[in-house]
């Protein structure tokens, strides 16, 4: 008996929705044997982690909440992954743009009334100038971008850390290594007793709907798909590798600049530790990209999934005295069985019965 | 099994692919010490009934078996420890790594230490015994396109395999290295070998044959000996109806100089010049082939030409715009058409549709895309005239391109450089891999535009195809132009000399 692994041509829709859901039941099923090892009733457990983010008015809320950095950033990333530039530097502009807005909105929010337009779109240029450092090392000098595009978080979260503990430090903060918190003006309205900052929830699904069009409709989003699927075909048509790096770059790090806005400014209200402001929602948001199959229209779905993945995980620290680490084992595994699943999708095995 | 091998039998063998029916009910017999050559047009099945038969696919229905008894092969592996080798039209060498790393690669009786010492007098053996002259410290890049094949060859070899199957052998040899090539194929058979060889040329599949079966349509259309026909008769079989080689040039009219290219020196990859100080014009309205070996010069000169690769020195001129600074796009809005070698490597995105791939080179021009957006419905109408005026077999417009034969994509790649109406036309290697059918289709459709006075510059290593359709040829070695010519002024030895570097006359 052997096992053979041949490329599929071709495969019907149906079957990859199948593949696709039933992979990630999979995921979920193996993830349950964490809570096995700790002597919980798995299913008790993932009742809880999915009860206790989908099915429960606050834990909606959250979920909702949660939602919001990951749609715009895995929307952006998206965009990225189809042109084949692996930005995984989502966290450091995520940072850049909270950094902005906060520099915005400590420095004019006093001055200027309407203070929170200027932060959302010092935001997205924080993230998408941030980004475009990557879009030109590689378009230009070819420097591997997974490599700068995961240095330049480390550099951003560093920047962060400088700015906090020393010039911007707030003097009201009591020695805390914060800034001031922002105005009122520069904090972004809630939906009531939730913390549902409705702003960027709408910034997100337009984005989402728009980068689909884009993607799908535009030459610009043409020109992404031909250099993503075949470089050489892009120059044999002219397509600009440098222009499109860098429209790559300036929408998914300016996607996550805007992440970043929402953040400080309906979350934190300050600009704290880098670590609590980008809480590895730059690294969720590829796996939210990815589980979209890379549509920007699913991200919207993807995005609430794991939005209320990460509320189960503060629920079950909790209830069950569990690390959040436990959370990130369980995103990790249900990634990993996405990407078996696409596998699935490229290729099929038989048995073979000599 | 494997020392005293008889036959190769193939038994009703089936294969569809999606919408196509690659293979069907495909019986044939390949003996030992027989050279059985398969002819048939591109999309006949040729490849995929070999790439069954070596594993990379594994058929629907039907039995492959080894002296009459029942073989199951899911893999190359199998294909090669049932005594199966395959040599591949696109050779599957590393080409940093010297001979003798080539061919231990991934043999399973290589020692584990100092490998290369301990094999090097087996590789003699074998190249003394067949004749092959293959020194196992060269390294790959140094040998010429004949001498890998000849490693490819002797790696099969050494892999005591007794049926060998050869993907378009002389696609890539010099008429010499093709005789050197029917001298090796006739030891091997002598040695009690089993040899398939796959070939689109009549005269080739003449000299060398035992056996002959044409495949037509997924289909065994007939098995003669080739004592018993005729090339014709052949040729009937593959394509169904006769074809008439001949083709009709109206008289040339003098015209414009559409491209002069003025002492052009272009680098390779490898930093060294690839193309030396070559001068040329091409006129309106005339076809300019470039006739030569692969490799000297040819790539990196079409590559200038139409803006993918810069030039060290010279001067290039398109309907008397500098183009010297230009990227591809510029020049392709000059109006010169480009088609490349290797479709799917430029030609074409594999991945996307046939409908996406339609609008590779225009598609911001303002007939598909208004302020941004693509515009589908233009893109739809305009990928149904390139596949209705080509006719180019497709299921749907909506599946990837990659799911199209070689052949159709080929087609596909000229209706869409020919939609964009271009004035120069930078054509390589047009119909390389094409059958008889679709050859004979694109050479007129050359001729067709020439006559409307478009300029085609013809890179091409079939003599044949050069030495039928152009105005003026002209011959590289080395970077440099050895000759040039008109067609039917010159005996075919002339030709070989200039190709070979040899420029007394």
């Amino acid at each position: 008996m052997k096992l053979i692994i041949e490329k599929n041509r071709y495969i019907s829709n149906k079957k990859k929705l199948l593949i696709y859901l039933s992979s990630l039941i999979l995921g979920i099923f193996i993830s349950s044997f964490i809570f096995l090892f700790k002597g919980i009733n798995p299913f008790y457990a993932i009742y809880k982690i999915f009860s206790g983010s989908f099915f429960s008015l606050f834990g909606l809320k959250e979920t909702i909440t949660k939602m919001i950095p990951l749609l715009l950033i895995g929307s952006g990333l998206t965009v990225a992954f189809q042109g084949k530039f692996w930005n995984i530097g989502a966290e450091g502009q995520l940072l850049a743009g909270a950094t902005v807005a906060s520099w915005i909105a400590l420095n004019i929010g006093p001055k200027v009334d309407l203070v929170i337009p200027l932060m959302f779109l010092g935001g997205f240029i924080g993230g998408a100038l941030w980004a475009m450092i990557a879009a030109y090392l590689k378009s230009k000098l070819g420097i591997n971008d997974i490599i700068s595009t995961l240095m330049l978080n480390y550099i951003m979260a560093q920047i962060v850390q400088y700015l906090i503990y020393g010039p911007w430090k707030g003097k009201t903060q009591y020695g805390f290594p914060y800034t001031d918190n922002f105005p009122a003006n520069a904090i972004l309205p809630l939906i009531k007793n939730s913390r549902i900052h409705w702003i960027t929830l709408i910034l997100g699904l337009i984005a989402a709907v728009l980068l689909y069009f884009f993607i799908y409709r535009t030459k610009y989003g043409y020109e992404i798909r031909v250099v993503g699927e075949n470089p050489n075909a892009a120059k044999y048509a002219g397509i600009n590798f440098i222009k499109v790096s860098f429209i790559i770059m300036i929408i998914s790090g300016g996607l996550a600049g805007l992440a970043g806005v929402g953040e400080v400014a309906a979350i934190h209200r300050h600009l704290s530790y880098p670590d609590q402001i980008s809480a590895n929602l730059g690294y969720t948001g590829i796996i939210v990209a990815w589980l979209a199959l890379l549509n920007p229209l699913m991200a919207i779905l993807t995005s609430f999934f794991f939005g209320g993945i990460l509320v189960g995980g503060d629920i079950i620290q909790t209830s069950f005295k569990l690390p959040f680490a436990t959370i990130n084992l369980f995103n990790g595994l249900i990634l990993v069985f996405a990407l078996i699943g696409m596998f699935f999708i490229e290729y099929k095995i038989r048995i073979d019965k000599e | 099994m494997k020392e005293n091998f008889q036959t190769l039998s193939l038994k009703n063998i089936c294969k569809n692919f999606p919408g196509v029916c690659a293979n069907s009910d495909i019986t044939i017999d390949f003996k030992a010490s027989e050279v059985h050559a398969l002819l048939g047009e591109n999309g006949a099945g040729k490849t995929t009934l070999m790439n069954i038969i070596y594993g990379i696919y594994n058929q629907d229905k039907g039995d492959i078996l080894i002296n009459n008894k029942k073989i199951n092969i899911r893999s190359p592996k199998d294909a090669i420890s049932s005594g199966i080798g395959m040599v591949h039209q696109h050779f599957m060498l590393v080409q940093n790594h010297t001979v003798c790393e080539n061919i231990l690669l991934g043999y399973k009786q290589a020692p584990f230490f100092y490998p290369q010492k301990k094999f090097k007098n087996k590789i003699k053996e074998y190249s003394d015994k067949f004749n092959l002259h293959i020194n196992p410290d060269a390294k790959i890049w140094e040998l010429s396109a004949g001498e890998q094949q000849r490693v490819e060859i002797l790696k099969a070899l050494i892999r005591n395999i007794k049926l060998l199957i050869l993907d378009e052998p002389t696609s890539v040899l010099t008429p010499n290295e093709t005789s050197d090539l029917f001298k090796t194929i006739k030891n091997l058979v002598q040695s009690g070998l089993g040899v398939i060889f796959i070939s689109h040329k009549l005269d080739e599949v003449f000299a060398i044959s035992d056996q002959i079966t044409v495949l037509r349509n997924g289909k065994v259309v007939g098995s003669v000996v080739p004592g018993d026909t005729s090339k014709n008769e052949l040729a009937r079989m593959m394509v169904g109806r006769e074809i008439v080689s001949t083709y009709e040039k109206k008289q040339k009219k003098e015209g414009k100089v559409a491209l002069s290219v003025d002492d052009l020196w272009v680098k390779s990859d490898r930093d060294t010049f690839a193309v030396k100080g070559i001068s040329f014009k091409i006129n309106r309205g005339e076809i300019l082939g470039i006739a030569g070996v692969s490799g000297n010069g040819q790539r990196q000169l079409v590559e200038v030409i139409t803006g993918l690769r810069k030039p060290c020195k010279g001067k290039i001129e398109i309907f008397n715009h500098d183009i010297s600074h230009k990227n591809a796009k510029e020049i392709f809005r000059l109006k010169v058409g480009h088609i490349p070698e290797e479709r799917l490597v430029f030609g074409c995105v594999p991945n996307l549709s046939i409908m996406e791939n339609s609008i590779l080179k225009e598609y911001d021009s303002p007939s598909f895309c208004k302020n941004m957006i693509l515009n589908f419905e233009k893109i739809q109408n305009h990928t149904r005239k390139l596949i209705e005026d080509f006719s180019i077999t497709t299921v749907s417009i909506n599946n990837p391109i990659k799911l199209l034969s070689g052949g159709n994509i080929q087609k596909f790649i000229c209706a869409r450089e020919f939609s964009s109406k271009p004035e120069l036309l930078i054509a390589a290697h047009p119909t390389y891999g094409l059958d008889i059918a679709a050859t004979d289709y694109i050479r007129r459709l050359f001729l067709k535009k020439r006559d409307e006075g478009c300029s085609i510059l013809l890179v091409s290593e079939d003599l044949e195809e050069i030495l039928t359709i152009s105005d003026r040829v002209l011959v590289m070695f080395n970077g440099t132009i050895s000759g040039i010519f008109i067609p039917g002024e010159i005996s075919m030895e002339k030709i070989g000399l200039m190709m070979a570097g040899s420029t007394s006359s």
